[in-house]
């Protein structure tokens, strides 16, 4: 099973890639007033 | 409307109403080819012995017409249209986006020519040959810039929610495009996978679950949280919902693949591993479908006279139905029935036709009337004939593969006392026939629906006008 030596780091990577992501979208601001937000697509067309 | 606004302004709808009318007519296509290849399987003569007519090479026309072209123009549609409302702000790239537009077309074209030529790699759900796999990773490379760079000139300091489900999908799609489709050329028509045996199959897997994790759910789902608040006029149920239901299906997708290998080659602890995670996904997964149907808490009544909304509540409704029956399949007991029988056509049609066909058409149905500057499609009438077609054509179609598969699989681990098989394997066959003949009949009501939405479309396209939308020029939230 040696693709797993391939698919192992890949998914390593894609989850520190995640891990990244969230933490980018919690400290950057992206869920201050969350529950506006779903109104927010409402208002405008 | 607007006379002369520079192209700033306007958003770029241009290129959403070129995928929009190419996802119908793909749909059309991909369905026909679908009701052939299901008439072949209950009357073979219909091959009318001619090769390129054959099931073998039609199948993987019917699967890459209705994902990649069907599924791929909507998402590519709705992408488009949702990043540049929830951003506001024109694509990035607009070159790029019309790039996109012939590229995407380029593609299907040339799988329709060589697929029935019988030019294939032999891959699952990725039989394009290389030179089609380049051109389909430089098409969506230009997507990601488009996508991901709209996101960066939003105007907007929140990024919708459905922006990350259409961002999850077209990262993870491009890497298992690439990892999946190494290959190498012998010639300009033909090359190995760069990965043999059991290995092959491992990352044929992962890249076929993945597929449908992040191609036909993570895309919808951002369609879905989009169009189904817009057409009901009510924000999602949870917004925080969404956003957990996003984080916790893509942190725990990546490792269901190897529930396609139950009882093979594979490493018995990786067929565990794939049951578990599959398991694992039917939280949030149920969690979105609650979230999505909940969003008409309070407003049930919309959908007694908006057949819009119910093609997006029903397609809820499969998509919660198959994202159970999926992690119960993925039971390695379950799986020793189910795998290899019809009840996996059952399935993935119930995924396919129920939540897939569904919220793309409605979403189309959205989309459509506004993209072309009238209140709503030409005939609601028969977007209602359409929606209760297409509906008994699904349960027609599911119901038939459920017992089919389920009979198929008790017959062929049916044993005598003497230790020998009670069934011959064409004994299995003889037993599904009339199960193929309801199939048969599913399929055409689904494909009935279709013609009926395209006329529907023309007839709204011809009388309405494209219309360009200025952006607004929102003060930037912050």
């Amino acid at each position: 099973m040696d693709i797993l030596f391939l698919l192992v780091p890949l998914s390593v990577a894609l989850v520190l890639l995640i891990l990244f992501g969230l933490w980018w979208a919690v400290y950057h601001g992206q869920f201050e007033e969350i529950e506006e937000e779903g109104n927010r697509i409402l208002e405008n067309d | 409307m607007q006379m002369k606004k520079p192209d700033a302004a306007v958003y770029n709808d241009t290129v959403v109403r070129q995928f929009s009318i190419m996802a119908v007519v793909w749909g059309v296509v991909g369905m026909l080819v679908g009701l052939i290849i299901a008439a072949q399987l209950t009357w073979p003569e219909l091959n009318f012995g001619i090769p390129w007519l054959s099931y073998g090479r039609l199948r993987p026309l019917h699967t890459n017409a209705v994902i990649f072209a069907f599924g791929g123009c909507a998402l590519f549609a709705s992408s488009y249209y949702v990043v540049q409302r929830t951003c506001q702000t024109r694509l990035f790239a607009g070159p790029l986006a019309t790039f996109t537009f012939w590229g995407w077309q380029l593609v299907i074209l040339l799988a329709a020519i060589t697929l029935p030529l019988g030019y294939t790699s032999g891959k699952e759900y990725a039989e394009l040959e290389w030179p089609i796999d380049i051109l389909i990773a430089v098409v969506w490379v230009a997507y990601a810039i488009v996508f991901f760079g709209t996101v960066g000139i939003r105007k907007v300091k929140h990024i919708y929610v459905a922006n990350w489900f259409f961002g999850a999908f077209i990262l993870t799609v491009a890497i298992l495009h690439i990892v999946n489709s190494a290959e190498i050329p012998v010639s300009l028509t033909k090359s190995y996978s760069a990965y043999a045996g059991v290995q092959d199959a491992m990352v044929e897997w992962w890249y076929g679950h993945n597929a449908v994790g992040f191609f036909l759910t993570a895309g919808f789902l951002g369609m879905m949280y989009y169009f189904v608040p817009k057409q009901a006029g009510r924000p999602v149920y949870s917004y925080r919902l969404s956003i957990v239901h996003f984080w916790a299906l893509i942190f725990t997708y990546m490792w269901a693949g190897p529930h396609h290998l139950h009882y093979t080659a594979l490493p018995d602890w990786t067929q565990s591993l794939g049951m578990v995670f599959s398991l694992i996904l039917l939280a949030p997964s149920w969690g979105g479908m609650i979230n999505g149907i909940m969003t008409l808490s309070g407003a049930w009544h919309k959908l007694r006279d908006d057949p819009v909304l119910r093609f997006m509540i029903v397609s809820l409704s499969f998509y919660g139905m198959s994202t159970f029956e999926g992690p119960m399949m993925s039971i390695k007991t379950v799986n020793a029935l189910s795998h290899y029988t019809d009840w996996t056509i059952g399935h993935v049609h119930s995924g396919a036709l129920g939540w897939v066909g569904f919220i793309s058409m409605g979403t189309l149905y959205f989309l459509i009337p506004k993209l072309f500057g009238r209140k709503e499609m030409y005939s609601v009438k028969a977007i209602e004939v359409h929606f209760w077609t297409a509906t008994v054509g699904v349960v027609l179609y599911i119901a038939a593969m459920w017992i089919a598969g389920v009979m198929q699989g008790l017959m062929w681990r049916s044993i005598n006392p003497d230790g020998t098989l009670t069934y011959t394997f064409v004994e299995g066959v003889k037993a599904t026939f009339p199960f193929y003949v309801i199939r048969v009949v599913g399929g055409a009501m689904y494909l009935g629906g279709m013609l009926v939405m395209a006329w529907n479309v023309w007839k709204t396209v011809v009388s309405g006008h494209a219309v360009t939308t200025p952006v607004p020029s929102a003060l930037a939230h912050a």
